[in-house]
């Protein structure tokens, strides 16, 4: 099972740190990263494996939202399925 | 597989055009709780709908997080009431006290099938079930009633008709302390759909199996997004944006269908493909059409443009979907989008406007608030009307209309939430149509009927 982590905001330093800590704290595979800057605008996504995660996937959840309200950035962590239903036939 | 492009395209359709279900809908059969006695047949109901229901809401809130798209309504619909009456006999309002209890228990907003299915008559229980429709309304919050009054194969019941003027009336009035609320909650159908998750109107037909997960997705505000990126395409170019956009919100309907049916153990019945708008911003099926270059919904243009919508989100929800149902098409709920209650307000929407509209989508006249000394028989004869064009065109058609009792001209209905708010429609209430109403019977099968 995969998610998808994305996180839109005003670029600083150490988003990806960040953002990569919260998922080895939950046991969360980084599997694949794609992020841009454009006029200060920074975007990444995040593809992540939680077939071993600790815990549920809603504590995933809960942990990376709170470090989007910290560092005030938009956070989202959907079920990989969402987009593949949506994109592909 | 996946490109950011169409991930943050995702996330932008949810979170900044309202994208999202509108309702994961359960089906439940009570024909299997009928019994000749009325308390222990309403007590076999509330058992199975507690039973079967137990975790719809919790699964609808797991699914909603673990996707990230808001589910906004869990609710039940049941095998028509009137059914239960006739085997039970007693009065019918003690099924409405039971499913009302039902919903609070299981945490569903709605449950819906409070219904009579009256077509070519009355069989046992119908009468009564719709004469106690108005007390029915106002001593629950939760119960939807729907009648359903004529069909393409049946033609139209116009005494079932005759009655449904009063009814509706009478539920207005009942709950005249609560903004009519009643008449809000009642249907009135023309070949009213057996899998509908949308309410007030849905039931579970008798056709149905004994428990099914119908979805009802929603978009108008993706629909419009996607079209303000075609400002200068032709009406081919706009058709196949609507296509595409209508593609991709059934999607999101299909796996939260499917995801919700495998959790629950419940087969998935269908996908409603409908646009149903909501009255928060960006949200209107009226500001599409206005998108598409109409300068306000109601204005020459508007059936066309209707008709373009209405057909291109069919056409794109279908191939999204393994089992389409339901509803299917545009709403057009006056008081529930944004788009409509400004052009009603400003008297640019007229109700032959909006009668015309229903010929060419989905569903009828809807979510009108009318003057509250309509007559009776105007009311009816507004469902014979609405009737008539669904019979003809063997499509849904249907009359939800709110007398706004104690109101005057100029002023409006405040429902709040979902149901929003809307101003008082004129209606022709100076002329007369007591004498057709009184004539009763049955307008007799069109032509269409006979495909065999």
């Amino acid at each position: 099972m995969k998610a998808v982590v994305t996180v839109v905001g005003r670029d600083t330093v150490g988003i990806l740190a960040k953002v990569s800590a919260s998922c080895a704290e939950h046991n969360a595979n980084i599997i694949d990263v794609t992020q841009s800057v454009m006029q200060d605008l920074f975007t990444m996504v995040m593809l992540v494996d939680i077939t071993d995660i600790k815990g549920d996937f809603s504590d995933l959840q809960n942990t990376l939202y709170a470090l989007g309200d910290s560092i005030g950035m938009k956070i989202h962590v959907m079920h990989e399925d969402i987009f593949n239903s949506m994109h592909n036939i | 597989m996946l490109n950011t492009k169409d991930i943050l395209e995702t996330i932008r359709m949810i979170d900044d055009e309202n994208l999202d279900i509108r309702t994961i809908t359960m089906g439940i059969s009570l024909l299997d709780c009928a019994d000749s006695d009325i308390h222990r047949s309403a007590d076999k109901v509330y058992d199975k709908i507690c039973r079967l229901a137990e975790k719809l809401v919790p699964t609808g809130c797991d699914i909603e997080k673990m996707y990230g798209i808001p589910i906004i309504n869990k609710r039940i619909s049941v095998t028509p009431i009137s059914m239960l009456a006739a085997v039970s006999g007693g009065d019918p309002v003690i099924y409405a006290k039971t499913l009302e209890r039902a919903a609070h228990t299981v945490g569903v907003n709605f449950i819906g099938g409070y219904s009579a299915l009256v077509q070519k008559g009355f069989a046992a229980g119908d009468r009564e079930l719709i004469r106690s429709i108005p007390e029915a309304l106002a001593v629950t919050d939760r119960v939807c009633s729907s009648v359903n009054i004529g069909s393409t194969k049946a033609g139209i019941n116009m005494d079932a008709v005759g009655m449904m003027g009063g009814i509706i009336l009478d539920a207005a009035k009942l709950t005249k302390d609560k903004n009519c609320m009643g008449a809000a909650k009642i249907v009135v159908f023309c070949n009213a759909p057996e899998d509908n998750p949308f309410m007030a109107g849905a039931f579970h037909g008798v056709g149905e199996p004994d428990c099914e997960i119908n979805v009802g997705v929603s978009g108008p505000g993706a629909v419009r997004s996607a079209l303000t990126k075609c400002p200068d395409g032709d009406l081919t170019e706009v058709a196949d944006v609507i296509k595409k956009t209508a593609f991709k919100i059934t999607r999101m309907g299909q796996l939260v269908g499917k995801a919700a049916s495998d959790r629950l153990g419940v087969p998935f019945g269908i996908v409603d493909l409908s646009l149903a708008p909501t009255p928060a911003v960006g949200d209107s099926v009226a500001h599409i059409i206005e998108e598409m270059g109409i300068e306000i919904c109601g204005a020459h243009g508007t059936t066309a443009a209707l008709a373009l919508l209405n057909d291109a989100v069919k056409k794109g929800g279908v191939m999204a979907s393994s089992h389409v149902g339901g509803l299917s098409g545009a709403f057009i709920p006056v008081s529930e989008d944004a788009g409509m209650i400004d052009a009603a307000r400003s008297g640019d929407l007229s109700i032959e406007k909006l009668e015309a509209m229903t010929a060419v989508c989905s569903v009828g006249l809807d979510m009108i608030v009318i003057p509250g000394d309509t007559p009776p028989s105007t009311i009816s004869a507004i469902i014979a009307d609405e009737a008539a064009i669904g019979m003809v065109n063997s499509k849904t058609t249907a009359v939800r209309v709110v007398p706004a009792i104690g109101k005057k001209d100029g002023e409006e209905l405040e429902f709040g939430g979902l149901f929003g708010s809307g101003p008082i429609m004129k209606l022709h209430n100076d002329r007369s149509s007591e004498k057709f109403i009184s004539r009763g019977g049955r307008i007799p099968a069109p032509m269409q009927s006979l495909k065999n």
